[in-house]
Order: C-alpha cells, then structure tokens, then sequence
C-alpha cells in the first residue's frame, strides 16, 4: 500500500523537476541572504576543481582527489552549514580560471574569504601572491618574509593547506635544493602549473 | 547541524516533493517544495544534531502547503496543463484508481490526513508520526488506518 501511495504521487519527469526545483532553491537562498556558501564545479585540464564562496569571497578551491562529499562537509563545519550548489556567485572565478589555465591571465582579480585558513598559516597564504607569476620561492624564503625564518616547516604545511590553491599561488613555493615539493593537488599538477607559467612568462 | 544542507536536499527532496503533491496536487507542489526548503534552510544552522531531519521537514512541507493551498483556493489557476504522471503503471493495487489521489486525500478529515501523507508517503513510522501529531503511536497507527480505509471506500465509489 506504501509503495502505491508513493508511486502515485510521482510524475515521469521527477529527476529533471527536483534538479530544476534545487536551481531555483539556489537563487531564491542568494536573494534572502541565506546563502552562506555556493558552490559549483568546473572541468579543467586539471581535472574537476571544485569553487565555493562565501558573500565575503572565494573561500575554497578543491582539487578532484579531495572528494566533492569531503570538501561539502569541511565547508559545513569550518564556515556553514548552509551549503548549496548555486553557479551564479561563482562565474567571475570560474572564468578567470580557466584563463588562466589556459595561459592568458597572470593574476586573479576576486575577493578572497580566508576563514578555512587560521593564525600562522593565513599569515602564510596572505603572503603569497607576493611571488611573481613565472617565478618561485622556497619554503625557506617564505618563512624568512613571514618574519619566521625558522618555521619552513610551518610554511610547507600552510602551503599544503592552502583553502584556495591556483588563485593562491602556493604552487610557486618549491624546496630549496629545486625539487618540487609537495602540492594539494598532487605533483603532475604542480609541474604542468610552473610549466605552464614558464612558457607564458 | 553539521550536514551540508545540499546533502539534505538530495536526501530528502523527492519525498518533500510526494508530501506536497499529496497536499496540493501536483500544479502548486513546486511551490510548496520551495518554500519548504527556504525555510528550512533559514532555521537548518539552529537544529539540534540529533533531530529527524526528514520528520521536521515533512513537517515544514505539511505547514507550507496547506499555505500554498490557502492562498491558490483564493485565486484559481487553470488546470488543463497537468504534468504527465509516471510510475502509475507498476501500481497495481491502485491500478483502477479513477481519480487523482490528492483529490481523493483532500476529502479525509485533517488528521487522517496528515497520518496517511505522515506514514505511508513520508515513510515515517508511526512513533514520529504521533510526535508531529499529538497524541500516542496507536493513535497515530489508527488515523493512518482509518484513512486508508477511506481511500478504498473513495475509490470504490468513483471507480
């Protein structure tokens, strides 16, 4: 009896309506202010990269490996619950990306929100737009213009950490001795980003 | 609560979406889905961790699209545009159903109602369904029965 009732309660269109009806939750959450978090993906030569803001700014970019239902829950503990996926606030950086990646932009301009980011380690990812497209630092000269030539440790770790890799550019910081170093989005990534700057620079 | 609420929508949306129709039919269920989960997601941050997200949002829909009803019985809107339905056809039991069932539902007393869009299209068991609606489980299993027994009844005599 169950089943019948609910049976007969659904239509031949239901996924295309509820998928319609999530779009339209979206826009009507940004227009009363509910909206603490909208999110969307996009495909990259990277993979799928996952963008999230808040009304303050770009709070977190997310590579493919790091699971959409993971980055949802960290966004949901660290910023708000009030998570959807809503393109719109979105489109500015998700067009600046793929410029960029495609080699015709050299800086992002978007706000930023770095609430995933605390203490030492925001000092760090606020620091790093100061290294030039085309160019790197070590772990060690990042943590000397920090004021803390000593926590190179602390440096790699904020760098691994960084909420918004690609538009941050935590990818230009390598190790002393010109290996690369680990990276967020893996090591192929972090190579093909250096060379795709090399050759554009 | 700590759950993405875009992890609530996909969880829970198709049955919001049955308990609205059941209410409203289905021209005006969009709108009461919409509402629901506006609302819900205006008061989602402050609910407890350990709460029946789908009871308190069967809830919200039962409250939103009797509004919704409220409002369109006001203003009619025309009715030759009904979506075409699916699913009717592995349906035996109602396979000879004549009428749409929100019309049929609409004729039983409220918390009739409410136990039968509460337990047998929410799914929710009995014990939650006497928590939204007062009164004890048994209570509860009995409106939901009576209400089934009347659908028959409504179906026989326009069948």
């Amino acid at each position: 009896m169950t089943e019948d009732l609910r049976t007969h309660l659904d239509l031949a269109d239901d996924d295309a309506r509820l998928a319609g009806l999530a779009d339209r939750l979206g826009r009507a959450a940004e227009a009363e202010g509910l909206l603490d978090v909208a999110y969307r993906t996009v495909d990259s030569p990277l993979g799928r990269l996952l963008l999230a803001a808040t009304p303050r700014g770009l709070v977190r970019v997310a590579f493919e490996t790091e699971t959409e239902d993971a980055v949802l829950t960290e966004l949901a503990t660290g910023v708000s619950p009030r998570v959807l996926r809503a393109p719109a606030r979105l489109d500015g950086v998700a067009r600046q990306l793929e410029e960029y990646l495609a080699g015709r932009r050299r800086e992002f301009d978007v706000s930023i929100d770095l609430t995933l980011a605390r203490g030492f380690r925001r000092e760090v990812v606020t620091l790093l737009p100061r290294i030039a497209y085309g160019t790197t630092a070590s772990y060690r000269e990042v943590a000397t213009m920090a004021g803390r030539p000593g926590a190179t440790r602390a440096v790699g770790t904020a760098c691994a950490r960084n909420p918004v890799p690609l538009v941050v550019p935590c990818h230009r910081v390598v190790r002393a001795d010109g290996t690369i170093g680990a990276y967020r989005g893996g090591h192929d990534a972090k190579v093909a980003l250096l060379e795709l700057e090399r050759a554009a620079a | 609560m700590s759950e993405p609420f875009e992890h609530v929508v996909r969880s829970h949306g198709r049955t919001v979406l049955r308990v609205c129709r059941a209410i409203v039919g289905p021209h005006d269920a969009d709108d009461a889905w919409s509402e629901t989960f506006l609302a819900a997601m205006r008061a989602y941050p402050d609910l407890p961790a350990d709460a029946n997200v789908e009871a308190w949002l069967v809830r919200i829909a039962q409250r939103k699209a009797i509004d919704v009803h409220r409002t369109r019985r006001r203003a009619p809107v025309p009715t030759d545009d009904l979506p075409e339905r699916g699913g009717a056809a592995e349906a035996p039991a109602f396979a000879g159903w004549q009428r749409d069932l929100w019309e049929d539902l609409a004729q039983l007393p409220d918390k009739q109602r409410a136990a039968v869009v509460y337990h047998h299209v929410a799914g929710l068991p009995h014990a939650e369904v006497a928590a939204l609606l007062g009164g004890t489980p048994a209570a509860a299993r009995r409106a939901s029965a009576d209400g089934i027994a009347a659908l028959r009844r409504i179906k026989e005599q326009t069948a």
